[in-house]
């Protein structure tokens, strides 16, 4: 063994300094570096003292060479371990438990999920410190309690293996502290031109922090510009408000004080800003009776609001903007129409207006977010016209913290990027690449700019041609802090320190503005000013709250202007006939612009009207479709102006004629492994100028097929008495008109003697009056209950593993059907079909009536799925759970099963919270307490649909609404006797109308 | 007193012909089918034929193996249709035994004597169906490797299998069957495997036989106990014969699937099984007499009876199809009227049309007895009851299920390339048993072929006179 030679060449080598100093070199530098080290005096020495066994062959002539081979290979894992940040990692148990920890009971923090820059307020389960499912803040506005489906899926999303981890720059690994380097180097020349360089571009964002962040960098560097993009937001409300006030404003719904609800082509019960607290409002008004309320819906693609509404009235997106022309002149609101507007519907509107002027303050009329300004403006008009701003339409200042027209925003980037004006471009959490129109070439011109940064959740099309790519954290790894729709703020705070390298777009700027700070204190030094003399407390209580009392905005009363009105006409009358094809242009159901293109439940969840799966197709209606020749499946090639793209058809009943629906968000080629290459990209046809509604569209059928995976293959109810609905006044007339339409068994009709249940008996209503088909309640299921995603192949064999679905039914003539939706779970029979024929007591009816699966005795016999009526049972055709995943693992809810292969799984009325209910209140020695125990669907419903409880207790709100004239058991012929029943549908239409 | 029946005293009857051709002696009998095993050696033909079946063994040796290690997912059953092929296999192979139990047992108590020279085969035939059918309920589930949980056996987890379950009555029903077959199968042996053991010019043979023979001397007391112990045998499977395809037609039976839920279910099944029996006896058994020169013994007599048997039992399962047709309309039931309409007119008609053709409206020919008479087109015959029986069962599973209640969760169901291996795959199995069964053992009863011969007539009413 050689002894050192050098004593300070040995210091210096130590393996720390050894692995630091190769975690800096990469690629072919890596491997040079290694030799040079191998030649350097001391590297024996260090070997010898931190390796010594392996050292030993060192010396021996033969092993030499396979000795440093090996060696070679350490350092290099050694060097593949710095490049991410490892935490220091102290694997001991806690000497002192935190407090409030107890193994095996889940906490809950609050904070909130932005989207489309505005927050809907959580509370998040964590169990060990590992967030696991996502629940509505009963106290923040836009939440009380429930959730949307996005939020549902955004824990798949945190935990997606797929997430970018680390910080790249041209492809090879980097450090934060190497694009830190860069980014103070690429500003350096900037700092004499006052940044006239210096782009930032983000989504539409309303936290406080950030904009104050933005706002100080931008008087740092008065000449940096900062562009907003999101496909999520409204141009057109926004335009729509300068039109019609002169300034920014922003509209709150009051649906809880609305008596009738005119939607012109907006879908403001389930898509879009602030829908979930429109449905809770609109469902607080759907019981019928005295004070019901009415909801007309013109649509031109069917949505689950129009689904829902009393009266819908199918047009192509291009004639709404008549429609509203047509009813704002009938309502006082303009002084006239254009000639002949809307005259094909001149009774409906006549009803539509006198209805809406026998509501004055009492009416709602909303644009859709993809209609042109000038509809929005009409609606401002009408609202003003009828009372109703101030009072169901209230005004405030804009929860953005810079009120832009997004597309006009990217519009100005992508000019200055063209003239070669910008110099550093910061592109913060959006995908422009991906989602921009296509006429503004965006990706060709980003090239021009010589410095690209790109802060994003996943290694995008955006961070391809980027020269920096940092990964995002996911707002649940971060601090922030975010407006809800109407202005309050909640501290956004982590559940778990970020999983991969993650940062914040506060970091980025932070560091931009040559000031790092982590953004808790960028956060909390926001706050300090505003909060009063007692800061720590009222950090405290904002957290626990997960808002901030009293930062609502304040209604303003913006004066209505009216010389929009004449230009506006002028404008209208020369839109002339469009020929062709209208295309439409939607956000999806699913994966929205793309950016939940790789989220496994989200592309699985069957889009509401549709119930595809995996895909986006061109929606026709049936006469268009047959025009063209072509059926669901069958590739067209759609053109709009220059550019093609191939789509399979859907052929949707309600969709209005010569109008295709495209949803956006589909095609994505750098998604991640669930989202590459799913579905078809339609931004080739879609440019700036047509962004949302484009005429003049061909569409050529192809010889091609495509196979379209839907979870429901047969729409109508073949005269079978599965969804009973009744107009209010029959309702009034005969409240139980849902209850003598199929003979019901007595109770007596059983060869067993009945089964007392003493203690508590399950049970559940939906109320089919509400539910508008969401998906909410099957993300939650998933998130809650350890659904496992199967892909297009098996959904479009029939193997979904959802435990709950929505059924789609159409009913009446296909042009304008009525559309309804019915969620189907595990109807836990009394007289379970299911439990009788298996041979192994695998299900096994509970003292308090539930249907109990026991996984671990089922052998697969599939006899009990094919006795269910309901066909709620689902099978484990292969091992469908990913067991190996290492992040997936983390996003599972440890109190319920991960089913293996083989095994029939099915609803369990979430029998876990029930199991933890029933623990609390036996330690306390009390009955479980209405409302201790919702499932997850309840749970997460908007529209308060679902109610859930003990039917013994009959001060229960189950036990009341089963009490309901209106309850109904599904196929209770068959004498199943379901624990679940259904409240009948009712809806409210105009008499005027029923009659013509 | 006992004079055999004569033309004489039924004038204006048309004499039938014997159940054996005349010339026969008991020596010729043994002589005849003995040397098959014992003599003939391999043929080129067993040998090509034993090499397709075997090779088609191999398939269903694969397909089982890719379905324990991929998964159930491979066949093309989902939800709605949990059953598929798999059941639909499992109920055409347990009807096709039934032929053999009703051969053996019941026509034994009805002294028909024309049972001897097809009850051996027939027997086997049974066996080996059974064989083929019990693979599927093993290897339909999920979980196979816990297949053993269906039996009733003390266990620490203390548990039964639930006894209300038709699944659990079929594990007795198909049980029970396979073992008092294969009981009376073998004690029908014991008395031909001392013949053979007897005339085997091979020592391994001599022994085989031997050991398999149990000692048989032949003796009075022999045959005494012979008869006792068969007699007895044949009143066991009599029952069986009826109870066995009844508790299959149970498992569709007491579900509430309208196409499924059906009081007619068991003499429709129970019918149809015969009929499916007789059709595999008579696709067997014409070839063979063909290829082994066996016209003597299995002769047109035997298979214008078959054919007789397979025209009732198939209007018996006419009948059943229009009684489900008019319950579907007499029940007045939504479900079950449009469970009747989509069997006339749903995405399956055309193999409930082929069905009917198959069960139906062919084996009307068969009142023709030009058509009975006729080999070729008998043969064919028998194919077309087993592809139509076959047909019936995949009506009755997927069909009912694929559209049941709720249209939401309505769906469309094909076999995959695995569901066709692993039916094809149980042929070869079928096949294999078959071949082997022909080359080593009798496949007509030799000592009851004997007393069939005139010798055997004139001994016993020569000894009546005593």
């Amino acid at each position: 063994m050689s002894e050192p030679t050098n004593h300070d060449a040995e210091a210096a080598l130590d393996l720390a300094a050894v692995r630091e100093e190769l975690a800096a070199a990469r690629g072919r530098h890596y491997w040079r570096s290694l030799e040079e080290l191998a030649r350097r005096p001391g590297f024996e020495a260090m070997l010898t003292r931190e390796l010594p066994r392996q050292a030993a062959h060192l010396l021996d002539a033969v092993d030499r060479r396979q000795f440093l081979q090996l060696m070679g290979a350490s350092l290099a894992l050694a060097g593949v371990s710095a490049c991410t940040r490892q935490p220091t990692e102290l694997i001991m148990p806690y000497v002192k438990a935190p407090e409030e920890i107890v193994p095996g009971r889940p906490l809950f923090f609050a904070t909130a999920m932005p989207l489309g820059g505005v927050g809907t307020g959580l509370l998040v389960e964590s169990h060990m410190g590992r967030p696991t499912k996502v629940e509505g803040n009963p106290e923040h506005p836009s939440s009380r309690g429930a959730t949307s489906a996005f939020a549902q899926a955004s824990i798949l999303g945190l935990y997606d293996p797929d997430r970018s981890q680390t910080v790249t720059s041209a492809g090879e690994i980097r450090t934060w502290d190497a694009f830190a380097a860069a980014l103070e180097k690429a500003l350096e020349p900037e700092q004499g031109k006052g940044g006239a360089g210096l782009r930032i571009l983000t989504e539409t964002i309303s936290s406080p922090t950030l904009a104050a962040q933005l706002q100080a960098l931008r008087t740092a560097y008065p000449q940096a510009r900062w562009h907003q993009w999101d496909p999520v937001a409204s141009d057109g409300a926004r335009l729509g408000a300068r039109m019609a006030f002169g300034e920014d404003a922003d509209v709150q719904y009051q649906f809880a004080a609305a008596d009738v609800v005119l939607a012109l082509d907006a879908d403001v019960l389930a898509s879009g800003r602030d829908h979930v607290r429109h449905l809770r409002d609109f469902a607080g008004r759907r019981k019928p009776g005295p004070g019901m309320n009415r909801l007309y819906a013109v649509e031109s693609t069917p949505t689950p609001t129009g689904a829902r509404a009393d009266h819908r009235l199918a047009v192509r997106g291009s004639d709404v903007e008549a429609i509203a022309w047509a009813l704002a002149a009938a309502l006082g609101a303009v002084p006239q129409a254009p000639e002949g507007a809307a005259a094909a519907h001149a009774a409906w509107v006549q009803a539509v207006a006198k209805d809406l002027g026998a509501h004055r303050g009492s009416g709602i009329v909303v644009a859709g977010d993809h209609q042109p300004p000038v509809v929005h403006a009409l609606a401002h008009a009408m609202n003003a016209a009828l009372g109703n701003a101030g009072k169901t339409v209230v005004y405030t200042d804009p929860v953005i913290a810079e009120p832009v027209a997004t597309l006009a925003s990217l519009r100005d980037l992508v000019a200055d990027m063209d003239a070669g004006k910008v110099a550093v471009l910061l592109i913060l959490g959006s995908n422009p690449v991906a989602t921009a129109p296509v006429d503004l070439r965006f990706a060709e011109r980003l090239e021009k700019v010589p410095f690209r940064a790109h802060l994003g959740l996943y290694e995008d099309e955006t961070a391809e041609i980027s020269h920096w790519h940092v990964p995002e954290a996911h707002y649940l790894e971060s601090w922030s802090d975010v407006r809800a729709a109407d202005g309050t703020v909640t501290i956004v705070q982590p559940l778990i320190a970020p999983l991969y390298d993650g940062r914040t777009a506060h970091e980025v700027i932070a560091v931009a503005a040559g000031k790092p700070q982590s953004p808790f204190d960028l956060v909390r030094a926001e706050w300090k000013p505003k909060a009063g003399a007692d800061f720590e407390r009222w950090w405290r209580t904002a957290l626990h709250d997960g808002m901030i009392a009293g930062t609502a905005l304040p209604p303003k009363t913006p004066a209505l202007r009216t010389d929009w009105v004449g230009t506006a006409l002028t404008e209208h009358a020369k839109i002339e006939e469009a020929k062709g094809l209208e295309v439409v242009f939607r956000l999806d159901a699913g994966v929205l612009d793309g950016r939940f293109a790789n989220n496994g439940w989200l592309q699985e969840v069957p889009k509401p009207l549709t119930k595809l799966t995996w895909d986006n197709a061109a929606l026709v209606s049936p006469a268009t479709a047959k025009r063209l020749g072509v059926v669901s499946g069958d590739v067209v090639e759609i053109a709009v102006g220059d550019g093609a793209v191939d789509m399979p058809v859907w052929v949707l009943p309600g969709q209005p004629d010569e109008s295709v629906t495209l949803n956006l968000g589909y095609g994505r080629r750098r998604a991640g492994r669930v989202g590459d290459g799913v579905g078809v990209d339609v931004t080739p046809i879609r440019t700036s100028a047509a962004a949302w509604i484009a005429l003049g569209a061909g569409v050529r059928r192809t010889s091609t097929r495509y196979l379209l995976a839907s979870t429901q293959e047969h729409d109508r109810m073949e005269g079978r008495h599965l969804i009973r609905e009744a107009t209010l006044a029959e309702y009034v007339h005969e409240p139980e008109f849902a209850q003598h339409v199929e003979h019901q068994p007595g109770d007596d009709m059983n060869l067993y003697p009945p089964y007392p249940y003493e203690g508590s008996a399950w049970g559940m209503t939906i109320d089919l009056a509400t539910c508008v088909g969401c998906n909410a309640c099957i993300l939650a299921c998933n998130a809650e209950n350890n659904i496992p995603v199967v892909g297009k192949d098996q959904v479009s064999r029939g193997r979904e593993m959802h435990w709950l679905r929505i059924d789609r039914y159409f009913e009446g003539e296909a042009e304008s059907p009525t559309i309804h939706h019915q969620p189907v779970l595990c109807m836990q029979c009394e007289q379970a079909p299911c439990e009788v024929v298996c041979p192994v007591n695998a299900t096994v009816h509970s003292s308090e009536g539930l249907n109990d699966m026991v996984y671990n005795r089922c052998v697969g016999t599939k006899y009990c799925s094919n006795n269910c009526p309901y066909k709620v049972r689902r099978f484990n055709f292969y091992k469908y759970q990913d067991w190996t995943t290492e992040s997936l693992k983390l996003a599972r809810n440890p109190d319920v099963t991960v089913r293996a292969y083989g095994v029939m799984e099915k609803c369990t009325y979430c029998v876990q919270r029930i199991s933890q209910a029933r623990i609390a209140a036996r330690r306390e020695d009390r009955p479980v307490r209405d409302g201790e125990v919702v499932t997850a669907c309840a749970q997460a419903c908007p529209a308060d649909a679902i109610v859930f409880g003990d039917i013994n207790d009959r001060e229960s709100r189950v036990a009341k609404t089963k009490a309901d004239a209106r309850n109904y058991a599904l196929l209770g012929e068959l004498n199943t006797r379901p624990r679940t029943t259904y409240l009948a549908s009712v809806r409210n239409p105009n008499p005027e109308l029923e009659k013509a | 007193m006992s004079q055999p029946p004569s033309t004489q005293e039924h004038p204006g009857v048309i004499p039938r012909p014997p159940f054996i051709e005349p010339g026969h002696t008991f020596e010729s009998v043994t002589d005849k089918i003995g040397a098959i095993v014992l003599e003939q050696g391999v043929r080129r033909g067993w040998l090509v034929g034993f090499t397709i079946a075997f090779s088609l063994l191999m398939v269903l040796l694969v397909a089982l193996t890719n379905l324990i290690a991929t998964g159930i997912g491979i066949w093309g059953i989902n939800i709605p249709v949990g059953w598929g092929f798999d059941i639909i296999n499992f109920v055409w192979w347990i009807g096709i035994g039934h032929a053999g139990t009703l051969i053996s047992a019941i026509l034994l108590l009805l002294r028909q004597q024309w049972r001897t020279s097809i009850n051996r085969f027939a027997e086997a035939m049974t066996l080996f169906a059974v064989a083929c059918a019990g693979l599927f309920p093993v290897a339909h589930l999920g979980r196979p490797w816990l297949a053993y949980w269906l039996f009733p056996y003390p266990n620490a987890m203390g548990m039964w299998p639930n006894f209300r379950s038709p699944l659990v009555w079929d594990v007795f029903a198909v049980s029970t069957y396979a073992s008092v077959s294969l009981m009376f199968w073998f004690v029908g042996l014991i008395p031909d495997l001392a013949t053979l053991r007897d005339r085997s010019p091979s020592r391994v043979g001599r022994c085989v036989y031997g050991l398999l023979a149990m000692g048989w001397r032949g003796s009075a007391l022999h045959w005494h106990r012979y008869e006792t112990a068969y007699l007895l045998l044949a009143g066991l499977s009599t029952p069986l014969v009826v109870s066995v395809h009844t508790i299959v037609s149970f498992d569709f039976a007491v579900s509430l699937i309208p196409g499924w839920h059906a009081t007619i279910f068991p003499p429709y099944f129970v019918a149809g099984a015969i009929y499916a029996g007789f059709a595999m006896v008579l696709t067997l058994g014409i070839p063979l007499r063909w290829y082994y020169d066996l016209e003597d013994f299995i002769t047109m007599r035997h298979l214008d009876n078959m054919a007789r048997v397979m025209l009732a039992t198939g209007l018996v399962v006419a009948y059943g199809y229009m009684m489900e047709t008019f319950c579907a309309w007499y029940s007045a039931s939504n479900y079950e009227e449009f469970m009747i309409t989509n069997r006339f007119f749903g995405p399956y008609n055309k193999l409930y049309w082929s069905l009917i053709f198959c069960n139906v409206v062919a084996p009307q020919l068969l009142w023709f007895k030009r058509v009975r008479l006729n080999l070729g087109l008998l043969f064919l015959m028998s194919i077309i009851v087993s592809i139509g029986m076959w047909l019936e069962r995949y009506i009755i599973i997927v069909v009912s299920l694929h559209r049941d209640f709720l249209p939401s969760s309505w769906g469309m169901y094909t076999g995959t390339v695995w569901d066709w291996a692993t039916f094809i795959g149980t042929l070869g199995l079928f096949s294999s048993l078959l071949f082997l069964f022909i080359r080593f053992l009798p496949m007509i009863s030799i000592f009851e072929m004997r007393t069939m011969v005139p010798e055997a007539k004139i001994d016993e009413s020569a000894e009546a006179h005593h």
